[in-house]
C-alpha cells in the first residue's frame, strides 16, 4: 500500500444515504481475477442517467467523493473500494460508513472520513455551488479543510500510522509468530480440521 | 459483571492485544468462495507466501455457478477454474461444482458440522453472519483480509460493542423467521446494528429451529451489524450431534460442557436492547430497495410524505425505481418471478414450507418461478422427500445448488422491469439482474405468491 498524508482536490457530491456495494459496482463486475480493470463498473446503474453526477463534467477529476450516511453498505466486495480508486478517488467523507467497506478501504488506501450530517451538507453546499471548490483532507493532522470549515475527524492511531506509512499488514502480523504459535498449542483438540484434499 | 456470549468468544481468540491497536484473533475456521478469492491467493503468489493452515480452510464454488444443465460462461468457467487451481496448489479441501458436498458456503459448513459454537469464522462474504445461529462468532471480510487470514490464520481488528434483540411470544401460524428478521430491520433500520455484534435473545428464538435461527442470523448484515449469534442450546447440540465434523465420543462430551458455559451472563449488560412482540407480527414483504423498507401484507405501499423526513428521498427514489404507486395494497401487487432460494431461505425447511403450499396447485400461467436448494445435500435430502415432485408438478423450475438469483452474477437474472418475490436477503437496485425488482419474503408467501400471482398468503389461496 502506497503511504498517504494530504488528499486535496475537488470533490463529487452524492450524497445519498445507504449507498450499497451494488451500487458502487454491480455484481458482474465480479467475476474479474485482477484488482484492477474496475473503474468502468463504477456507479454502473446510475451512470445511464445523465443527470447523474458523476457524469457532470464540472466535478471530473475529483479525488474526493461526498456521500451520505450508511455508505458502503451490503456486499463485502472490496472490488468497490478498488472502483473508487481507480477512478481517482483517495477519500470519502459521510455521516457514517458500512463496518467491512471501512475495512477494506482502509487495506487499501482509501481514507473514510467520518463527518456528521451537518458538516457533510455543509461541504456539498459548497461544492455544488462551486465545483471548483478545493478541499483537504490532512490524516496527519486530522483535519478536513474547505472554504469557512475546518472540521476535525476521527481516526484511530494504529489506522492513521498504517495510512501514513503504508505499512503491509501481513508482514506486520508474522513478527508475531511466536504469539501464533503459543495460542495454537492451546487450541482445544475438538475443534474441526478440514480433511486434506 | 458479566460478559455477553460473542464477547467471551472474542476474548478466548485473542492471539495479541496491544495498547492503541486492534486485538490480533485466532481464526478457527476460514471459508473460501470463487468470487472474492483470486486477487488474495495472487497476492500470496507474488509474496511467495503459504497458506498457514490449509485444515482450517475450505473452499467451495458457488455464486456464479450456473445451476442447470447449462456450461458456465466462459468468464465464470475462468474464475471456477482458478478455484480449483488454487485449493490444489495451496493444499486446500475444495467443493467444485458437481461434487454431492457443494453448495452456497454458508449452507454446507453448518450442514457439515463445521460451523460450531465458540469459533470464530470468516469468510470474504458479508452474510458469514449466517454462522452466528450456531452460536459461533462469525463476520465478512474482504479480500485483503482473506489474504491475511491465508497467510496468517488470525485477523485484526477492533473489538465490536454488542447488542440484544428480544424476541418473545408465540410466532402466529402464518409468520416464519424471515419475518421476524424483517421486522428487526424494519424496527433498527439498515444502520441499526454498525459496530455490533447482535445476539438474539427470547422465546420465540429459543423455540426456532435451527434453519430458522440460521435465516435470522444470516439478515444481521442487512441492519449493519458485524455478526449476528444465538445462544447454544440443545436445539443447537441436538443439529450438530452426528454430523461430519462435530466432535465424536469422549471429545463431544468435552465440548457439550465447553458450550454450554459459553451463555450469555445473567448479570451481562448490552450496549443497546430492542424487544419485540412476535404475537404482534405479521408476514413481511419489502416494497423498498434496502431490506428496512418493508410492510406486512395486510398494508399498502406507504406514501413517502407520510415517512419521517430522513427517510423520504431514499423512498421516492426507491419508489420510482420500483414502479410503485403509493397506496396499492401489497396484495395487488403482481409478480413476473419467484424466487425460493439463497443462504437466507434454501435449507431443508425452507424448501418444505414452501413445498407444503405447492402441494396440488399450480404456479400462476406467465410466472417464472425457480427453486434453487442451498447445497446439494439438501438437494439429495428434499428428492429423498419427493419435494423435487411437488415443486416440479406445481410449475417450478428445479435447480442444483447455488447462489442462482440472489445476485446477477450467473445466468440467472430477472430482466429489466421484472418484479420478483424472493426469498434471498437484499432488494438492492439491480440486485437480481440490472433493471429487476425485488420483494423480500418467507418461503411460504415466495410459493403462495407463485400461485396467486401476486402477493399472497397461503391462507388467500382456496
Ligand atoms: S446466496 Fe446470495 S447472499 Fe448468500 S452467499 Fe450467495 S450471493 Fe451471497
Amino acid at each position: 500500500m502506497e503511504a498517504v498524508r494530504r488528499i486535496a482536490g475537488r470533490a463529487l457530491p452524492l450524497a445519498r444515504a445507504d449507498v450499497d456495494t451494488d451500487q458502487i459496482i454491480p455484481s458482474h463486475w465480479l467475476k474479474r481475477l485482477e484488482r484492477t480493470g474496475y473503474a468502468e463498473g463504477l456507479f454502473e446503474a446510475w451512470r445511464r442517467d445523465p443527470a447523474f453526477v458523476l457524469n457532470d463534467d464540472r466535478y471530473r477529476g475529483a479525488v474526493i467523493l461526498l456521500a451520505g450516511a450508511n455508505f458502503g453498505c451490503g456486499s463485502s466486495r472490496e472490488h468497490a473500494v478498488w472502483a473508487l480508486l481507480e477512478s481517482g478517488f483517495r477519500a470519502v467523507i459521510a455521516p457514517s460508513f458500512a463496518d467491512i467497506f471501512r475495512n477494506n478501504a482502509l487495506k487499501n488506501g482509501l481514507v473514510p472520513v467520518e463527518l456528521d450530517e451537518t458538516t457533510t451538507g455543509r461541504l456539498v453546499a459548497l461544492v455544488r455551488a462551486d465545483p471548483a471548490t478545493e478541499i483537504a483532507v490532512d490524516i496527519e493532522r486530522r483535519i478536513v479543510e474547505a472554504p469557512g470549515v475546518r472540521p476535525s475527524f476521527e481516526i484511530d492511531d494504529f489506522a492513521r500510522t498504517r495510512l501514513l506509512e503504508g505499512l503491509d499488514d501481513i508482514a506486520l502480523t508474522l513478527r508475531y509468530e511466536v504469539d501464533v504459535a503459543a495460542y495454537e498449542r492451546k487450541r482445544p483438540e475438538w475443534l474441526p480440521r478440514v480433511i486434506a484434499p | 459483571m458479566g460478559s455477553a456470549l460473542s464477547e467471551k468468544i472474542w476474548e478466548r481468540h485473542v492471539v495479541r492485544r496491544a495498547a492503541g491497536e486492534p486485538d490480533l484473533l485466532y481464526v478457527d475456521l476460514h471459508l473460501v468462495h470463487e468470487v472474492t478469492s483470486p486477487q488474495a491467493f495472487e497476492g500470496l503468489r507474488l509474496a511467495r507466501r503459504p497458506v498457514r493452515r490449509p485444515e482450517l480452510t475450505l473452499a467451495t464454488m458457488d455464486h456464479n455457478v450456473p445451476t442447470n444443465d447449462e456450461p458456465p460462461e466462459p468468464i465464470s468457467a475462468k474464475q471456477i477454474e482458478a478455484m480449483a487451481r488454487n485449493a490444489r496448489e495451496f493444499g486446500i479441501r475444495c467443493f467444485p461444482m458437481g461434487s454431492p458436498e457443494q453448495g452456497i458456503v454458508h449452507v454446507i459448513s453448518p450442514q457439515l458440522g463445521l460451523t460450531q459454537p465458540g469459533m470464530t469464522i470468516v469468510c470474504g462474504d458479508s452474510h458469514t453472519s449466517t454462522h452466528g445461529a450456531l452460536g459461533a462468532l462469525a463476520w465478512g471480510i474482504g479480500t485483503s483480509e482473506i489474504e491475511h487470514v491465508l497467510a496468517t490464520q488470525t485477523i485484526a481488528q477492533t473489538k465490536p460493542g454488542t447488542m440484544a434483540v428480544i424476541v418473545d411470544g408465540a410466532l402466529p401460524a402464518d409468520c416464519a423467521a424471515k419475518d421476524v428478521i424483517l421486522a428487526i430491520i424494519a424496527r433498527i433500520g439498515t444502520s441499526g446494528g454498525v459496530g455490533k455484534v447482535i445476539e438474539y435473545r427470547g422465546s420465540t428464538i429459543r423455540a426456532l429451529a435451527m434453519e430458522g435461527r440460521l435465516t435470522i442470523s444470516n439478515m444481521s448484515i442487512e441492519a449493519g451489524a458485524r455478526a449476528g449469534i444465538v445462544g447454544p442450546d440443545n436445539i443447537t447440540f441436538a443439529w450438530l450431534e452426528g454430523r461430519p465434523y462435530a466432535p465424536k465420543g469422549q471429545h463431544w462430551e468435552k465440548a457439550l460442557d465447553d458450550w454450554r458455559s459459553l451463555a450469555t451472563d445473567p448479570d451481562a449488560r448490552f450496549d443497546r436492547e430492542v424487544k419485540i412482540d412476535a404475537r404482534r407480527l405479521r408476514p413481511y414483504v419489502t416494497w423498498g430497495t434496502n431490506p428496512a423498507q418493508s410492510v406486512t401484507i395486510e398494508d399498502r405501499v406507504p406514501e413517502p410524505d407520510a415517512l419521517p423526513a430522513d427517510a423520504r428521498d431514499s423512498a421516492r427514489r426507491a419508489l420510482a425505481y420500483q414502479d410503485l404507486r403509493p397506496g396499492t395494497p401489497v396484495r395487488d401487487i403482481a409478480v413476473d418471478a419467484v424466487f425460493i432460494g439463497s443462504c437466507s431461505n434454501a435449507r431443508l425447511d425452507d424448501l418444505r414450507a414452501a413445498a407444503d403450499v405447492l402441494q396440488g396447485r399450480h404456479v400462476k400461467p406467465g410466472i417464472r418461478a425457480l427453486a434453487v436448494p442451498g447445497s446439494m445435500r439438501v438437494k439429495a435430502d428434499a428428492e429423498r422427500m419427493g419435494l423435487d415432485r411437488v415443486f416440479i408438478d406445481a410449475g417450478f423450475e428445479w435447480r442444483d445448488a447455488g447462489c442462482s438469483m440472489c445476485l446477477g452474477m450467473n445466468p440467472d437474472i430477472l430482466r429489466p422491469g421484472e418484479r420478483c418475490a424472493s426469498t434471498s436477503n437484499r432488494n438492492f437496485e439491480g440486485r437480481q439482474g440490472p433493471g429487476g425488482r425485488t420483494h423480500l419474503v418467507s418461503p411460504a408467501v415466495a410459493a403462495a405468491t407463485a400461485i396467486a400471482g401476486h402477493f399472497a398468503l397461503p391462507s388467500d389461496l382456496r
